[in-house]
C-alpha cells in the first residue's frame, strides 16, 4: 500500500497571553492507501488539532503550525499557497465534524449545501449537480432524496444531517476522510450505521479514513492502525489487533481498561486516575508520569522517545527502554 | 469518477415533521409575525400611510397649490377636511403630499445607509486587518458626534452654499445616510465576526469553497434577518431626523412640503394656538409613522434577530 499522508514531526502551538500551549508537540502518523487510521485519546490531547493542521486551518489568530511535515500524495501541505489548498479541500481531503446540527448553514436547503463542491471543484452546472447531490443522498441511506434535498437543517434529526455531511464530504469522491468524532453526538444505533456507511465507502472507492475519536469501541470497529495520543503527543501506536491484545503503553492499557466490556460487569468502572495536565504547565518528562502506576525516576525528568515495540508497533515509554543503553 | 455507487439499505429515519409542516425558517418567522398583534397594528398603520400619501393626492382637486387669498386659513370644513393654510392651500392634499416627501426621504436614506452600513460593516468584519480598522475608525469618529448637532451643522452648510430648494431633497437622504452608517456598520460588524466563526462557516471552508462563495452564499443570508430589523427600524429614525432638519429650516425647503417644513410654518403663536389645524396633522403623521415603523421593527426583531429572544 502506498502512503497518502505522512505527518512528520508536526508541531501546532497556540500563543495564549498565559504562555504556549503545544497543543500537537511532535506527531508523527502515516495514512496508507485504503487504510482506516484512528487516533485516540482524552479530551484536550490534540487529535482535532491535528486533524485542523492537516486542512491548513490550525493556524488562525493564535495558532501556528511551527514545525514539521505534512505530505499528501506527494505534495507537502505547509507549502502550499491558499488556493491551492483551496483546491485540495473537498476534493481530495474531506473533513466531517462532531456536531451535524452546527456545521449545516441553517438558511440553505441541504440538497445545495451538497451542490456546493461539486459546482466548486467539478465544474457540474447547477442541473447536473443536483441529480448528482440526490444520488448521494441516496447513497447515505436516506429515503425520498427529492423532498430530503429541498429541507432545511432545522427539519432533518441528527443522523440524518451527519448522513448528509458525509454525502457533501464524499462527493467529490476525495482520497482522504477526516472524520473528527463522527458520531459522538448521535445515539448507538445510528451511530453502527453511519459507521456501516464509512465502511462501506472506504471499501468501494478505495479512501482512506483518518478517523478521530475517544470511544474504543468505535475504533475496534473501524480502525486498521491505531495512534494513540496523550497531551499533544503520540505516546502509543500499533495495528488495531496488536494493540488491542497487546498494549504497552500503561495510558493505553488504561485506556483499555475502562471500557466496558458486555457480560464483563464490574463492580465499578475503571477510570485513569488523575487528570491531563495543564497544558501551561508541562516540564520535560514523560507527560503520563504522575497518573502512571508504573512510574520511575526517570520519567519524572526525561521525555521518553517513540521506539519499535514490534511489528508495526511503536511505544515511548520508559519501560520498554531496557533493550537500549539505561540512561 | 464514481467509485462510490449503491448505497444502504434506506435507513428510513423519518423526516422530524410532517410534510404539510414542512416550512423554510422565513415562512416560520412569517406565521410568528403575524401572531404578533402590536408588530402587526403597527405594520398596517405604516402601510396605510404610505398608501394614503402616495395615493391620496390622486382623489384631491387641489393638487395645484395655487395661492387662494380668499380661502387664507379656513379651519377644517366639508370642501377643506383639514382647512387651509395662511396661502388658502389645502392642508389635506399638502399633509399627503408631504408625506410622500418624508417619507421617501426616510425610505432612500435608509436604503442608502443600509447599504453602506453593512457593506462596510461586512468587509470589516470578514477581511478584518487594515480594512477593519480604517473603516471602523471612521465609524467611531462620526459616532463621537451626536448625530443632530452634526446634522445641523451640515444642514447649515448647505443653507450658506445656496443648494437648490429642488435638490435639497436629495442632499437631505445623503446627509441622514451619512450619520447613519458607522451604527448599523458596527452592528453587521459584530454580527459577522461572530457568523464567520460559526461550525457552518469553517465547513464551508473544509469543502473548498471560494471566499467568494463563502460570503455570498453562506455569510450573507444568515445577515438577512438583522439587516431586515435594522432597516426597518432605521426608517423611523430617518423620518424624525428630517422632520427635525426641515423644522429647523435646515432640510427640505417650501414650497416643496415636508411634515417638518409645514409645523414650521406654523411656528409662531398665533397659529400654534388658533389654527392648529395647520400643525396637528403634520405632527400626528410624524408620531404616528414613527411609532408605527417601531412597533413593527421590534416584532420583526422578536421573530428574527436570535440574539434577542427572550
Ligand atoms: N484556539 C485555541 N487557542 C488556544 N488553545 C487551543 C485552541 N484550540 C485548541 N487549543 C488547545 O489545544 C489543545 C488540543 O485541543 P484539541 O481540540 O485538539 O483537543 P481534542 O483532542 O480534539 O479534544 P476533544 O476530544 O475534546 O475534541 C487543548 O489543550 C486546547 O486547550
Ligand atoms: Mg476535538
Amino acid at each position: 500500500m502506498r502512503d497518502l499522508l505522512t505527518i512528520e514531526n508536526l508541531r501546532t502551538h497556540f500563543f495564549a497571553p498565559e504562555g504556549t500551549i503545544k497543543a500537537v508537540d511532535g506527531v508523527s502518523l502515516r495514512v496508507r492507501e485504503g487504510e482506516t487510521v484512528c487516533i485516540v485519546g482524552e479530551s484536550g490531547c490534540g487529535k482535532s488539532i491535528t486533524a485542523l493542521s492537516v486542512m491548513g486551518l490550525a493556524a488562525g489568530s493564535s495558532g501556528k503550525v511551527v514545525g514539521g511535515r505534512i505530505e499528501f500524495d506527494g505534495r507537502n501541505l505547509l507549502e502550499l499557497d491558499k488556493n491551492e489548498l483551496r483546491t485540495l479541500r473537498g476534493h481530495e481531503i474531506a473533513m466531517i465534524f462532531q456536531e451535524p446540527m452546527s456545521s449545516l448553514n441553517p438558511v440553505l436547503p441541504v440538497g445545495e449545501q451538497i451542490m456546493e463542491p461539486l459546482i466548486e471543484h467539478l465544474k457540474l452546472g447547477k442541473k447536473a449537480a443536483r441529480a448528482r447531490a440526490i444520488e448521494l443522498i441516496a447513497q447515505v441511506g436516506i429515503a425520498r432524496p427529492e423532498q430530503i434535498a429541498n429541507a432545511y437543517p432545522h427539519e432533518l434529526s441528527g443522523g440524518m444531517l451527519q448522513r448528509i455531511m458525509i454525502a457533501a464530504a464524499i462527493s467529490c469522491s476525495p482520497k482522504l476522510l477526516i472524520a473528527d468524532e463522527p458520531t459522538t453526538a448521535l445515539d448507538v444505533t445510528i451511530q453502527a450505521q453511519i459507521l456501516d456507511m464509512l465502511r462501506r465507502f472506504k471499501a468501494e472507492s478505495n479512501m482512506s479514513i483518518l478517523l478521530i475519536t475517544h470511544d474504543l469501541g468505535v475504533v475496534a470497529e473501524m480502525a486498521d492502525y491505531v495512534v494513540v495520543m496523550y497531551a499533544g503527543k503520540v505516546v502509543e501506536e500499533g495495528e488495531v489487533t496488536e494493540l488491542f491484545s497487546h498494549p504497552k503503553h500503561p495510558y493505553t492499557k488504561g485506556l483499555l481498561r475502562s471500557k466496558p466490556i458486555l457480560n464483563h460487569r464490574q463492580d465499578e468502572l475503571y477510570a485513569i486516575p488523575g487528570q491531563v495536565p495543564n497544558p501551561l504547565e508541562l516540564t520535560v518528562s514523560c507527560y503520563f508520569h504522575d497518573r502512571c502506576g508504573q512510574c520511575m525516576d526517570v520519567c519524572r525528568s526525561r521525555e521518553p522517545r517513540l521506539r519499535e515495540a514490534g511489528e508495526r508497533h511503536r511505544v515511548a515509554c520508559w519501560l520498554y527502554e531496557e533493550a537500549v543503553a539505561y540512561v | 469518477m464514481s467509485a462510490i455507487s449503491g448505497g444502504l439499505p434506506a435507513a428510513d429515519t423519518p423526516i422530524a415533521r410532517k410534510e404539510s409542516v414542512r416550512t423554510s425558517l422565513w415562512a416560520l418567522a412569517l406565521r410568528r409575525l403575524l401572531q404578533n398583534k402590536l408588530a402587526m397594528a403597527g405594520g398596517i398603520v405604516v402601510a396605510l400611510m404610505f398608501a394614503i400619501c402616495f395615493i391620496g393626492p390622486l382623489f384631491s382637486p387641489y393638487t395645484d397649490n395655487k395661492i387662494h387669498m380668499a380661502l387664507m386659513n379656513k379651519p377644517p370644513n366639508w370642501k377643506h377636511w383639514l382647512g387651509t393654510d395662511a396661502l388658502g392651500r389645502d392642508v389635506l392634499t399638502r399633509v399627503m403630499q408631504a408625506g410622500r416627501i418624508s417619507l421617501t426621504v426616510g425610505l432612500a436614506s435608509m436604503v442608502l445607509s443600509v447599504f453602506l452600513g453593512s457593506l462596510l460593516g461586512a468587509i470589516a468584519g470578514y477581511y478584518r486587518g487594515i480594512a477593519d480598522q480604517i473603516i471602523m475608525r471612521i465609524g467611531d469618529l462620526l459616532l463621537t458626534v451626536p448625530s443632530l448637532p452634526l446634522l445641523f451643522i451640515l444642514g447649515a452648510l448647505l443653507s450658506e452654499w445656496k443648494v437648490p430648494p429642488e435638490d435639497r431633497m436629495y442632499i437631505v437622504m445623503l446627509l441622514l445616510s451619512f450619520v447613519n452608517w458607522p451604527g448599523i456598520a458596527r452592528m453587521v460588524r459584530g454580527e459577522v465576526l461572530s457568523l464567520r466563526e460559526r461550525e457552518f462557516m469553517q465547513a464551508a471552508t473544509v469543502l473548498g469553497l471560494s471566499a467568494r462563495r463563502k460570503l455570498f452564499r453562506h455569510l450573507l443570508p444568515n445577515l438577512v434577518p438583522l439587516l431586515i430589523v435594522i432597516a426597518s427600524l432605521n426608517i423611523g429614525g430617518a423620518v424624525l431626523s428630517e422632520s427635525v432638519l426641515s423644522f429647523f429650516g435646515l432640510g427640505v425647503m417650501p414650497p416643496t412640503p415636508t411634515w417638518g417644513n409645514m409645523i414650521d410654518a406654523a411656528n409662531n403663536l398665533i397659529d400654534f394656538q388658533q389654527r392648529p389645524w395647520l400643525w396637528i396633522p403634520p405632527g400626528f403623521c410624524i408620531f404616528a409613522t414613527v411609532i408605527a415603523v417601531n412597533l413593527f421593527g421590534d416584532g420583526l426583531r422578536d421573530v428574527l434577530d436570535p440574539k434577542q429572544k427572550r
